[in-house]
């Protein structure tokens, strides 16, 4: 029986983990293939640098923060806006790391978690709805309350920390939608709800709900203290995140230590899990078939094209091993494209113009955004121009993972089993 | 090479044609046979088991390991719909408008917290919401003509005439929510072999704030707490035969345990079907079930469900009256919709076991088997050749559970029969994913409605057909009680 190669779809996460190569080792049939773990390497290299990278950005606007909590005036919240759009550009292309590797996967909740009850979180306007739902903390207002009662328990808000958000309010009642940290919660309490729905325009909160002597919106000292907070444990998560793929990361190890093949899987596992179901599946084909507003990733800032964008430059960045770095230097090192090429020249080529292409249709979202019709805006209702050019880009997705699997096929690779267990790997074993 | 690589399943991407976009349609065939190596149930989803973590809390939120790419794509639409917030009609955005006017809850989500088990309240309304839970209604037959509904299936329940077969306990602006959920206790004290004092908390549930006059005063109420929903997908493909092979509704055998088949009407055939789902077997399958969560829990209708107003009744017009959500000749709930949440709630995959080999668990495995709990909680299945998910057939599974309604004793009863399941019967519950119920869901709460505060409160609830393997296991020693609670902790 012919056999293909399979894939966990599923999920997420390390699915994929041990595999086997049919046949001899390619550096001997194939004098042009880089070393496996030479591609490997340079895929670390590129998570290495591209957390660092969201690290520093975030730093940066860290800075901006504390310069509009200085002085909140509307120039020193435009800049803390404009850094945190500058802090997702790096991050976002670190997203293809999520689904491949079980350590990012873990943590990756902690820091872009969304949707979110933005109530949790501060006041809300309009049809949000302040009466108790069945989420109790889906208007909680954590800035406007001292105390919040939830799942029976008085919970001491008084003092906005690191672990009230992290550890207390984040998914508090198991409810997904309770974010309170992260770029998504930064995002809000910079530019508050956006009640246009598909109309123009992003949120619009004035700087002074961070002006503690003049104070809009209430509260403006514990909005001040949320938000530094908020940013801080953000740094804290991606200096982990940035330390893991370090030389001696356990993320960059548990690739390195492992078989060749298994890092393998687990690139071209973030790649297609990205690219089909997260991306292209639940970030964008359900906001068309919804055209719902609420569905937009990065809703408060509008600043969904790019993060779609830069989510597909990853994917690309992780295949044709470069990255380039936000003060321009270019990390670049053996490529997976280079190991499928020595294996089958005409799939590589198509996989590279795949992804070409996903990228030039991503481009046409942004450049629609710049001209002034946001992603929520296209996937309006009745806006056909607008919804082909995301179903575009979303058929892209979908023609570039086809390609994926027949480089995974190109190189012979088969997962076959588990990770963690060898009870599993060996179920014969362990009855004896 | 292990016996895992059969399970491959060969990527839909490859050999389909043209890609598949959110239609539940997939170029997957299926190269995956029951693995009948795996004596111990290591991995209890067979080739579909969870390859992701198992040490957080989405530890039941991972995709059978058998999806292609192009079918995660569903999974993943399935479970953003699966957490959506549905909002009131009318709304801006057509799609997403029709809830209520009475519901549970906005999401599926906000019951099936983390895809894990709900739990009571920890104090009455408003100290805590009941989100995770509902209650069940109806009334003894009230005529003839209602008995003979009963009889012959026509009907699972007689409605309570107000209320209808479930109490919402929400609605959405400008009506009136039907009541509160009111949950007391009272507690006892058991004692095991060794000197353990185990306490068991029995539920006082009664209804306040009722928003449309008084119950009928033969209201049967049953509490039921969301279910986990890992491994649903398995479950459905177990085919009919294996299940009735282990039916013996008259105890022929004579081993104290008798093990009914629901029988249920389906709503489409009107054929009267095995019932499968739900804390009595009253759904058929995930389709079934899905429709009914979605109208009763939210007030949201399907093509199999078209009522808008979802849980009103004729006594209840305004509810009935209120704008609903469906465009015309349709149902609020799309079908491109309606069947990704079923696809995403048939591929939740099944975590694979932990620390299956310590001495302890090995031990506690063989206990399980004597100590009668196999009996009904059946280790292993095989699901079927032929089912509507290819991805799932013939694979050796391990739910430990029979799907048969068992008589539970009186302490368990809640006295409100539906369709062929009585008053003190439940069907046996999967105990697959178990032990990582702390894990995924913070807490220990089990039964229909999380009286039990942990395991060994749950077994000592066991009554009537289970009694006699609840006093083995109360005769255990300490040692071996632990032994036998660390083997379902690994499951």
């Amino acid at each position: 029986m012919q056999r293909h190669v399979i894939f966990a779809a599923g999920l997420l996460a390390a699915a994929l983990t041990v595999a086997v190569v049919n046949g001899q080792s390619r550096a001997q049939t194939k004098a042009t293939a880089p070393d496996a773990k030479a591609v490997i390497a340079t895929y670390a290299n590129i998570a290495q640098a591209a957390y660092g990278d969201a690290l520093t950005t975030a730093q940066t606007l860290q800075r901006a923060v504390q310069a509009l909590i200085d002085k909140p005036t509307p120039q020193t919240l435009d800049a803390a806006r404009k850094a945190w759009l500058a802090a997702r550009v790096p991050y976002q292309q670190t997203e293809v790391y999520r689904f491949g590797n079980k350590i990012v996967d873990d943590w990756e909740g902690r820091v872009n978690a969304w949707p979110l009850d933005e109530g949790l979180i501060d006041y809300v306007k309009g049809e949000y709805g302040a009466v108790s739902d069945e989420n109790s903390l889906y208007a909680a207002n954590v800035i406007a309350n001292k105390t919040l009662t939830f799942g029976g328990r008085s919970i001491d808000a008084s003092r906005i920390t690191k672990t009230l958000l992290s550890k207390t309010l984040h998914e508090a009642d198991g409810v997904e939608a309770n974010v309170a940290t992260g770029y998504h919660a930064i995002e809000f309490l910079l530019w508050g709800q956006d009640l246009n729905g598909t109309g123009p325009g992003a949120g619009n909160r004035p700087a002074t709900d961070f002006n503690v002597a003049a104070c809009t919106g209430g509260n403006c000292a514990r909005r001040v203290q949320y938000l530094k907070v908020a940013t801080a444990l953000l740094i804290d998560d991606l200096r982990w995140m940035a330390a893991q793929w370090g030389q001696q990361g356990a993320a960059r190890k548990a690739l390195m230590e492992g078989p060749a093949d298994k890092g393998l899987i687990a690139i071209f596992t973030g790649m297609g899990s990205l690219s089909y179901g997260e991306l292209a599946g639940e970030r964008m084909k359900l906001g068309l078939l919804l055209h719902d507003p609420e569905e937009e990733h990065d809703c408060f800032a509008d600043n969904t094209h790019n993060s779609h964008y830069y989510d597909v430059i990853g994917i690309q960045n992780v295949y044709l091993g470069r990255y380039r770095r936000v003060d321009g230097t270019l990390i670049k090192g053996a490529s997976l494209s280079d190991l499928v090429k020595a294996a089958s020249g005409p799939t590589d080529a198509r996989l590279r113009k795949a992804l070409a292409h996903a990228v030039t249709q991503f481009q046409a979202i942004v450049k629609r955004a710049e001209s002034g019709e946001a992603y929520d805006q296209m996937i309006a209702e009745g806006n056909t121009a607008g919804n082909k050019i995301v179903q575009n880009a979303i058929d892209a997705l979908l023609m570039q993972t086809k390609d994926i699997e027949r480089a995974i096929a190109a190189l012979k690779l088969r997962p076959v089993q588990f990770e963690d267990s060898d009870s599993l790997s060996d179920p014969a074993k362990v009855l004896q | 090479m292990g016996s895992y690589a059969q399970a491959a399943l060969i990527a839909g991407g490859l050999l389909a044609g043209a890609a598949v976009v959110a239609s539940g349609l997939g170029g997957n065939r299926i190269d995956a046979r029951a693995d009948q190596t795996d004596a111990r149930g290591l991995a209890p989803g067979g080739a579909a088991t969870s390859k992701g973590s198992v040490d957080n809390r989405n530890a039941f939120s991972h995709a059978s390991a058998t999806l292609s790419f192009a079918r995660e794509f569903d999974f993943k639409i399935g479970n953003a719909i699966f957490r959506k917030l549905w909002v009131s009609s009318p709304a801006s955005t057509r799609s997403s408008d029709g809830l209520g006017p009475l519901f549970n809850a906005r999401s599926c989500q906000r019951c099936h917290l983390k895809d894990g088990r709900g739990h009571p309240p920890a104090a009455p309304w408003p100290k805590d919401n009941a989100v995770s839970l509902l209650l069940r209604l109806s009334i003894p037959p009230q005529s003839d003509a209602q008995r003979r509904a009963l009889a012959n299936g026509r009907i699972a329940v007689i409605p309570e005439p107000t209320y209808g077969t479930q109490l919402q306990d929400l609605a959405i602006q400008g009506h009136r929510a039907e009541g509160r959920v009111h949950i007391t206790y009272t507690e006892r004290e058991v004692r095991l072999a060794g000197g353990e004092i185990v306490r068991l908390r029995k539920p006082i549930v009664r209804i306040t704030d009722l928003g449309y006059g008084p119950l009928h005063p033969r209201t049967m109420i049953s509490v039921r707490v969301a279910p986990p929903m890992i491994g649903l997908g398995l479950l459905e493909a177990v085919p009919d035969a294996a299940i009735l092979a282990r039916a013996d509704p008259d105890d022929s055998d004579g081993d104290g345990i008798s093990g009914r088949p629901n029988r249920v009407r389906a709503r489409r055939s009107g054929a009267m079907v095995l019932g499968r789902f739900g804390w009595k077997a009253l759904e058929p399958d995930l389709v079934a079930q899905t429709a009914a969560a979605f109208s009763g829990d939210m007030g949201l209708s399907s093509a199999l469900l078209p009522a808008t107003a979802g849980g009103c009744t004729a006594a209840q017009k305004a509810c009935l009256a209120a704008p609903h959500g469906a465009s015309k000749g349709g149902a609020e709930v799309p079908e491109s919709l309606f069947r990704l949440v079923v696809f995403y709630a048939r591929n939740l995959a099944v975590p694979a076991r932990r620390n299956a080999n310590t001495p302890a668990v090995k031990r506690g495995r063989t206990l399980f088997h004597q100590v009668g709990c196999a009996a009904c909680h059946t280790p292993s299945f095989t699901t079927g050749k032929d089912t509507p998910s290819p991805h799932l057939a013939d694979q050796k599974i391990w739910p430990y559970t029979d799907l048969l309604l068992h008589d539970m004793g009186d302490g368990l009863a809640d006295h409100r029969p539906e369709a062929r399941a009585s008053g003190r019967e439940w069907r046996t519950p999967p105990l697959w994913g178990i032990g990582l119920t702390r894990t995924v869901s913070g807490h220990t709460f089990f039964l229909h409605d999380g009286r039990a505060r942990n395991i060994t409160e749950a077994i000592l609830w066991h009554g009537g057909e289970a009694q006699a393997s609840r006093d083995r296991f109360a005769k255990l020693s300490a040692k071996e009680r632990a032994a036998l609670l660390a083997f379902v902790n690994s499951l």
